[in-house]
């Protein structure tokens, strides 16, 4: 009885996902793809950041190469000497951080302005719709670019950048799910129980949009990677001293040809199995989060 | 204890900058778009007294429930005043102005959308009463187990969540809500329509009960007549947004006098007429975007006038306490 009791819609919500192998299977890469990130330090043989461990005549070594130091380079190195793999998994973390705190950063902004044009509606609804089609009317690659050219590189700058290009989706998104919302009577409920707007607002209306909001950060999250590699491959995303997945695949750009595939080749397949194991579960959640997709 | 002083709703597009430009640019080149309102309540004036039950009766989309809306403070009325114990609610300081809008409390028609689906019971419950500093802190368990188990629920289920319940049970929760926040008078929009037969009993029961207990005052919304019947003291009859016919319920019910109340009434199916073959009231209920000239009714009226159809009749006393806008009344 007790376990029917507390059933939450957050439990029946945790079965239903883990009945779809595929988004568990992208559950699980995307965990360990994190977990690598996060423990990049004890898992990487070498701290490419770290001069004193590199060394230069070990430059464009190919996969499985010893280094002088007696370690192996499992992936090969690039034109410095740096070992590919560990520059991957430091270059995972700066992808995922500036990914997924970009994507959080936007959701908080662009749902609070969609759900303040959703509430009150005539004129603000007005003003911020207005400035988000202005945002969304110009293509996103295009103002990063101009952000990143007048702040100069850094990594809170390409957050900075991606959160100004990404706030907007969420806004209009928001904005339509807590209209349908609005207008349901638990909303007029709360109204007539002359509840604070700011609580029936975040009380009430959020929690009811978040289902497909949780579905679009998502992907954005795989959206905002996949925009920093570009970005960090045209050279005006992170520095080079800390190099995300984008900038490893340029430094290696120029060695394609010649052979040392490599550099660039590794760091591009782990851009790819990130973002399509974040689409994964992406796609799944919204499955099983909107009702209207169910059987 | 509420009075409306002719109190108006209407709808209508609402345009943003850009289609105002365009409507502008149409006017200007001699196409003038013309705005589609809807009068959804027009001009309605009714009092409710103390310890009173008034039925509300009318059609699909005449207007009665953005007027129980409008009287339970959700709307704001178009034009019109609602006093509330004498005091006009727009105008008074925003905390008394609260304080009256929490002792007119909804029951809504729909048990399934009217509970957060979020929120477990004590929260849907017990929020109102916390956010206002209704109960002092170490209270609140029990004032919540009391208002569950007077609306018929088992304080148990306190911690579930509304998909739960059936939907009796539901409606109880939602009946909990409203009395938790100690009002004085509820509006019950249709308020048994969604529910089985047998449990619409029970609902109504509860009704009469906590009427009884805690001298609550209703206005009682609902196309049901049997059910306002039973319930009301005073029955008005909308039609399109008018109030057509108010008066006692033994009046309305013995003594119809507009056409259109005769004809609601005449349809109802009783057991003795259950040979009978019912003839609709002829047409359908009119757009209220552009509803006929004069008296609303006249299309569907089978005494009809050239009259009806120029001047709007005004609502008359024609018995102590019965009321009704029908021009037929003028000829006595």
């Amino acid at each position: 009885m007790s376990d029917i009791a507390e059933e939450s819609p957050f439990r029946r919500f945790l079965s239903e996902f883990a009945a779809s192998k595929i988004a568990l299977g992208g559950l699980i890469v995307f965990t360990i793809i994190a977990l690598a990130a996060i423990f990049a330090n004890w898992i990487g043989p070498q701290n490419p950041y770290d001069l004193a461990q590199l060394d230069i005549m070990d430059g464009r070594l190919p996969p499985g190469s010893k280094s002088g130091a007696g370690y192996t380079y499992l992936l090969g190195t690039d034109d410095q000497g740096r070992d590919m793999f560990s520059g991957m998994l430091f270059g995972l973390r700066i992808s995922l951080a500036v990914g997924v705190g970009s994507a959080i950063f936007a959701a908080c902004v662009g749902t609070t302005l969609g759900l303040l044009a959703a509430f009150f509606g005539r004129r603000t609804d007005a003003i911020i719709m207005r400035v988000v089609d202005l945002q969304l009317s110009f293509p996103s690659i295009l103002v990063a670019l101009m952000i990143l050219a007048v702040l100069g590189k850094s990594v809170m700058n390409v957050v900075l950048a991606l959160v100004i290009v990404d706030w907007a989706g969420y806004a209009r998104n928001v904005r339509g799910i807590a209209m349908v919302e609005r207008k349901r009577e638990y909303i007029e409920a709360a109204a007539c129980l002359a509840l604070p707007w700011r609580r029936i607002m975040f009380g009430h209306l959020l929690p009811n949009c978040l289902p497909p909001l949780i579905v679009i950060a998502t992907q954005q999250v795989a959206r905002a990677i996949a925009l920093e590699a570009t970005l960090s491959f045209l050279g005006l995303g992170v520095p080079i001293t800390s190099p995300s997945l984008g900038l490893l695949i340029a430094n290696g750009y120029q060695y394609m040809l010649s052979g040392k595939y490599w550099i660039s080749f590794y760091p591009g397949i782990a851009l790819l199995v990130t973002i399509v194991s974040i689409n994964l579960v992406g796609d799944h959640l919204r499955d099983v989060l909107n009702p209207r997709l169910k059987r | 204890m509420i009075e409306l002083r002719g109190v108006s709703k209407r709808f209508g597009p609402t345009y943003d900058a850009a289609a105002r430009v365009t409507r502008g640019i149409a006017a200007r080149f001699g196409r003038p778009q013309k705005s589609e309102t809807v009068h959804a309540v027009d001009n309605v004036s009714l009092t409710v007294a103390r310890g009173e039950v008034v039925g509300l009766v009318g059609e699909s989309g005449c207007g009665k429930s953005t007027l129980g809306r409008m009287v339970a403070g959700i709307m704001p009325p178009s034009s019109g005043e609602i006093l509330f114990k004498g005091r006009n609610i727009a105008t008074l300081p925003p905390d008394a102005a609260k304080d009256a809008k929490l002792k007119v409390q909804m029951i809504f028609q729909d048990p399934y959308a009217s509970l957060n689906p979020r929120l477990r019971v004590a929260d849907i419950v017990g929020e109102a009463p916390r956010i206002h500093g209704m109960i002092p802190p170490g209270q609140f368990d029990t004032y919540l187990d009391e208002q569950l188990r007077r609306a018929g629920l088992d304080p148990a289920f306190k911690r579930r969540y509304p998909h739960q319940f059936s939907g009796g049970q539901r409606q109880r929760i939602g009946i909990a809500r409203a009395l938790a926040v100690q009002p004085e008078f509820l509006v019950c929009d249709e308020a048994v329509a969604a529910l089985d037969v047998s449990i619409q009993a029970q609902i109504l029961n509860l009704f009469m009960d906590l009427r009884r207990d805690l001298n609550l005052t209703y206005l009682f919304i609902s196309h049901d007549l049997g059910v306002v019947e039973h319930l009301s003291d005073r029955v008005l009859i909308m039609y399109l947004g008018r109030i057509v016919e108010s008066g006692a319920t033994e009046d309305i019910f013995g003594r119809a006098n507009h056409p259109y109340t005769q004809a609601l009434l005449a349809e109802v199916p009783r057991i003795d007429a259950r040979k009978r073959h019912f003839t609709a009231i002829k047409g359908e209920i009119p757009s209220p975007i552009a509803p006929p000239s004069g008296c609303h009714f006249h299309p569907r009226c089978p005494h009809a006038m050239p009259r009806c159809s120029e001047e709007a009749p005004v609502s008359r006393e024609i018995a102590p306490g019965h009321h009704s806008a029908c021009h037929l009344n003028d000829r006595r």
